[in-house]
């Protein structure tokens, strides 16, 4: 087979077995890779209804054609399981050399079922698989874990492990790879906790074969050109990294600041910008495999109390862990980030929950006598302790790890919690951007905005400038972002690389990695079938049309000053026509004409 | 008329980060590019609010006014 490896890895925890399967070709042409085919395999064999923290519950790691081969930024995965923190379908994407790794080892995916009896890791060396003791990693984080099953393996082995946040079954805990790539949202680490799985190391020393090795390289060049002639695949984010963003969207009043209850324009934005990252603390920057941006950080705190030195932060932490509690200090905000890589812990979820938590105490919300300590805005040293204590769960630390919205529902106040399906919503506000909160509130993992990017057209004018404050063909514009997205995320390369190149690029990757013969359009229908098909899963897991809201303060408190001032995001002007444009009925559930167009009825 | 002029990324190399600047009445922004030798070619697909809002080339600007000037550059 090319491109794909063609077949899986099958881990019964609970019995300790290990098999192989071969895919099925139908499932690998409709559904490509990564995200839609372990999306695939995961809806097959799992119950919608399943808890899970359950045995029952299953967990797919799952590389694309296109990973570990020459095309451009080929180095994803996904890791697919029903999400932790809110119950919606779980696609988790990283970046690294995990993925490639395992199809050097001759397998496209793993498939994990049941529950260990005790801590445990999976041990793959090309076809030789173990399930061996983790007995000594259990409580390590996962700096000493990777270090540690290298130690014991093989050198070149890549780790994908949880850290002590996983373990606690934080429920926004992430699975790390190569100490410093995140599997992010959702809470997929816990899953693993749950299932006393430590981390699943992989060492391979094959290949990946491709159908036509002189069409291959022609397409991989071209897009490779393509990348390294636009300025922002070449410079900007090479140099500057993602945190670009933070003067950006301040300049455009959509920077949100103090959990969104105030003007979205943050006075201390410089200091926690990416030309002040770049100015004072990069050391360097970094890829992952087969990456030719470079955007990772490399950055060093060189003294002082939050002394320390790792990779990002990137701009969603940064504005998590800064802006959004009032903070200015990148010292603080990157001790923060690099304790949740070490942890294993989403910095999006973990920035905004203790936003939500410090809104509610200032509020007078959250009684003094319910935390251990004050609770304030802008203060770094509450942060970097918060951040330990969730993982491991101490004092107050246990109620964050449960996310905001339980936290803010707990005390009779749902309305704090800035979260879409109970997932919290990341470093846009949308009452600037209409479009990327009809993102936010349609995606199929709640807050999230990798899956629908409009950012790019809205604010940064990739591909070309759609205004921001309009309502008007936004429907239509997020439908071709969402379904391209789940192809590139499918395919096992970078979302990045679509600053540079798009569908017609990728598909003659794909066309020519695995030979098979289907038309753009015919791809891009598969990120439709693909998008159609988490979304039939929520419905049956209990979400509904209802659930396709932003947090009422987005959509009645107007904007309180700056550029964007006194405007909301007008959710009521768009879904309507989302829903139509998607083929699905007025209650956001697909009708059958649309089923049968996808192949899915 | 008195513009604030704020740059970021890479056009701060040599320039400055923020600065009050002199210009005509009716000058638009493609004027203060030149000005500044920032590359317009380049610039067309930068990023330019004038007072947080989307600006191309031709905008004319106004005393007081806020010009913030993006080379090409994207995150996520």
């Amino acid at each position: 087979m090319f491109g794909w490896m063609g077949k899986i890895l099958r881990i019964d925890l609970t019995r300790g077995t290990i098999s192989q399967e071969a895919l099925d070709r139908d499932d690998l042409r409709n559904y490509i890779g990564a995200r839609g085919l372990g999306t695939r395999l995961f809806v097959k064999e799992v119950d919608p209804n399943v808890d899970p923290l359950s045995p029952e519950n299953k967990v797919i790691f799952m590389s694309g054609p296109l990973t570990g081969t020459f095309a451009p930024c080929g180095g994803r995965f996904n890791v697919v399981t029903k999400g932790v923190l809110n119950g919606t379908i779980a696609a988790s994407n990283s970046g690294g050399n995990f993925g490639p790794e395992l199809k050097f080892a001759g397998f496209d995916g793993i498939i994990i079922e049941g529950r260990a009896a005790k801590p445990v890791y999976l041990w793959v060396y090309n076809d030789q698989v173990e399930i061996r003791d983790a007995s000594e990693l259990w409580g390590k984080d996962v700096f000493e874990t990777t270090d540690l099953i290298k130690a014991s393996t093989d050198e070149e082995t890549k780790v994908a492990c949880i850290g002590p946040a996983g373990e606690n079954q934080v429920k926004f805990a992430c699975i790390m790879n190569e100490y410093h790539r995140a599997a992010g949202r959702s809470g997929v680490g816990a899953v693993m906790g749950s299932k006393n799985l430590k981390a699943v190391a992989v060492r391979g020393t094959g290949g990946v074969k491709v159908a036509s090795v002189n069409d291959f390289m022609e397409a991989a060049v071209d897009a490779r050109k393509k990348l390294a002639a636009h300025p922002v695949t070449s410079e900007g984010l090479t140099a500057y990294g993602t945190n670009i963003l933070i003067n950006i969207l301040n300049e455009n009043g959509g920077l949100p600041v103090k959990n969104y209850s105030e003007a979205a324009v943050f006075e201390g934005a410089e200091k926690i910008s990416g030309e002040y990252q770049a100015e004072k603390y990069l050391v360097k920057n970094k890829g992952c495999f087969g990456c030719t941006i470079g955007c990772g950080r490399v950055t060093k705190i060189s003294q002082g109390k939050f002394k320390s030195r790792g990779e990002g932060p990137e701009y969603e932490a940064t504005w998590a862990f800064g802006a959004n509690l009032g903070l200015d200090d990148f010292e603080a905000v990157s001790k923060a980030n690099f304790l949740c890589n070490e942890l294993g812990l989403d910095p999006i979820t973990m920035g905004s929950t203790l936003a939500c938590a410090v809104e509610m105490y200032q509020k007078g919300i959250i009684p003094t006598g319910d935390v251990e300590q004050s609770l304030h805005w802008a203060d770094g040293e509450l942060l970097v302790e918060m951040v330990k204590k969730t993982a491991f769960r101490e004092g107050f630390g246990d109620q964050l790890a449960e996310g905001s919205y339980r936290l803010a529902d707990q005390y009779g106040h749902p309305e704090y919690s800035m979260t879409v399906k109970k997932q919290e919503l990341p470093a846009y506000d949308p009452r600037g951007q209409q479009g990327i909160g009809l993102n936010y509130a349609t995606s199929n993992r709640g807050g999230c905005h990798v899956r629908g990017y409009l950012t790019s057209p809205e604010i940064l004018g990739i591909p070309e400038l759609a205004d921001p404050a309009s309502t008007e063909g936004k429907p239509a514009l997020l439908k071709l972002f969402q379904d391209l997205t789940a192809l590139v995320d499918s395919s096992g390369t970078c979302l990045f690389t679509t600053f540079a190149i798009g569908l017609s690029e990728l598909s003659s990757e794909i066309r020519a990695a695995t030979g098979i013969t289907m038309s753009d359009e015919e791809f891009l229908l598969a990120g439709e079938r693909i998008w159609n098909m988490e979304r039939l899963f929520n419905l049956a897991a209990g979400f509904s049309s209802k659930d396709d809201r932003l947090p009422k303060r987005l959509l009645e408190e107007p904007m309180k000053g700056g550029p964007r001032q006194g405007q909301v995001h007008q959710l009521d002007k768009m879904l309507p026509e989302y829903y139509e444009l998607r083929g699905w009925n007025e209650n956001g559930v697909p009708k059958e004409g649309k089923m049968e167009e996808l192949g899915l009825a | 008329m008195k513009i604030t002029v704020k740059l970021f990324a890479n056009l701060r190399k040599g320039r400055f980060k923020v600065n009050d600047l002199e210009f005509p009445e009716g000058t638009n922004v493609l004027q203060v590019l030149n000005d500044l030798s920032i590359d317009a070619e380049e610039m067309k697909i930068g990023i330019i609010f004038v007072n947080g809002r989307h600006a191309s080339f031709d905008t004319v600007l106004k005393e007081q006014d806020v010009l913030a000037i993006f080379p090409p550059v994207a995150g996520g």
